[in-house]
């Protein structure tokens, strides 16, 4: 899927929002195949962390360093509602130079390919999110909350994903409440 | 990414409310006669200026749904992600916004200065004082749109922080109507030229701030 040069290393990151201090002094180091799983209570920073990662916020202290394409989930599906969701995946597989069929398959809404964005549940945007960072083929995963609103069958369809993506020297680092099987996973708790 | 941008922000506005402007700026043809009354000739010598003046109200009408849905969506972050600049983005939104009224509005302009009784050569520099300003409308819409993403009431606001700024653009277009304007063409385009020049980067700096 794709090569093994990937890496994501973090030193001594501090993050400042509005103001007040979330979180300082956290490190990380993820090679090909890597996991790590952000927990803490909420509004302690784990979004924020991973938007850090992604390079949408500017860590307060510390340095980021990152080998290889990101994508990044969080609770808005950046998807046009209006649109049938392979369109819509389409647009942004066609920018990543994806396709967006396998990535339906994987989380098992290939028969939602013809609806509307709009009508999808929250479950099923959900999925169709994670199909899309599939379908993306970006070597180091951000998700947030990947499991919010799924079911117990779409959680499994998640971790078989993510463990393929792994098994093929891709990077995940989620952040979630919920529990999700993440073998080897480096454990970050922000408090 | 530039390219897929604007494909996307102009299919958007063409599949919804982009005839929304261009209906508005025909209303304001239509409905000016009844105001003033069949008057072949106060028509021709003001219907160009109230043309402009319709021509800038309609701009400020999509203003809403240039950068706030993209914003609220998640789609602006995801340009980021993949490493486009918010330059970049806010120039692809200007292009996409203009393709989507620009053209549109100046076809409208032929049966509205019909309605208005304008001569053939106020006509004509009508449609080319309406090809150089629209980029520059275009250009203050996007900037505009940008500055006011998530305040409330930020329509409201879109349009009392656009008129103002819209001002030159309003005196030098109408002013070129007249055949002894001078150089109002040019001043027209310098104006147009500085808000094209200016939007990517202020929009830009808008956007970036919207994230943090």
């Amino acid at each position: 899927m794709q090569g093994q040069g990937q890496s994501l290393t973090l030193e001594n990151i501090a993050c400042v929002r509005g103001g007040r201090r979330l979180f300082a002094g956290l490190s990380l180091s993820l090679s090909g195949g890597g996991a790590a799983l952000i927990s803490g209570p909420n509004g302690v920073g784990k979004s924020s962390l991973l938007r850090l990662i992604a390079g949408l916020l500017t860590p307060a202290a510390g340095m980021i360093v990152k080998e290889g394409r990101i994508a990044l989930t969080s609770e808005t599906t950046a998807l046009n509602p209006a649109q049938p969701l392979a369109r819509a995946l389409g647009f942004w597989a066609k920018i990543d130079g994806g396709v967006v069929e396998p990535g339906l398959e994987a989380m098992g809404i290939s028969h939602l390919a013809d609806v509307p964005v709009r009508i999808l549940s929250t479950g099923q945007k959900k999925r169709a999110v994670i199909a899309g960072v599939i379908a993306g083929g970006a070597p180091i995963w951000l998700l947030d909350e990947p499991a919010n609103g799924l079911d117990v069958a779409s959680i499994a369809l998640l971790e078989a994903a993510i463990a393929k993506h792994r098994a093929s020297g891709g990077i995940v680092v989620v952040a979630s409440h919920q529990p999700i099987s993440l073998k080897g996973a480096q454990a970050v708790i922000l408090s | 990414m530039m390219g897929a941008i604007i494909l996307r922000d102009g299919r958007l506005a063409l599949s919804g409310g982009a005839a929304l402007p261009i209906l508005f700026f025909l209303l304001v043809a239509i409905l000016y006669p009844f105001g003033v009354g069949p008057d072949g000739a106060l028509l021709a010598r003001t219907g160009g200026g109230v043309l402009w003046i319709a021509a800038l109200l309609a701009a400020l009408l999509p203003i809403d749904r240039l950068i706030a849905p993209d914003a609220e969506n998640g789609v602006l972050d995801q340009y980021a992600v993949r490493g486009c600049s918010d330059e970049i983005v806010a120039l692809a939104k200007v292009i996409a916004h203009w393709l989507s009224f620009g053209p549109l509005l100046m076809l409208a302009a032929l049966p509205a200065a019909a309605l208005l009784r304008l001569e053939a050569d106020v006509l004509l520099r009508l449609e080319l004082g309406l090809l150089i300003g629209t980029p520059g409308l275009a250009a203050l819409g996007v900037m505009v749109a940008s500055l006011t993403v998530g305040l409330r009431g930020g329509g409201a606001l879109a349009g009392l922080l656009m008129l103002p700024l819209a001002v030159p653009l309003l005196i030098f277009g109408a002013g070129a109507l007249d055949p002894a304007s001078g150089g109002a063409l040019k001043l027209l385009g310098a104006n147009s030229l500085l808000l094209c020049a200016i939007a990517p980067f202020a929009a830009g700096a808008a956007l970036r701030g919207i994230r943090e």
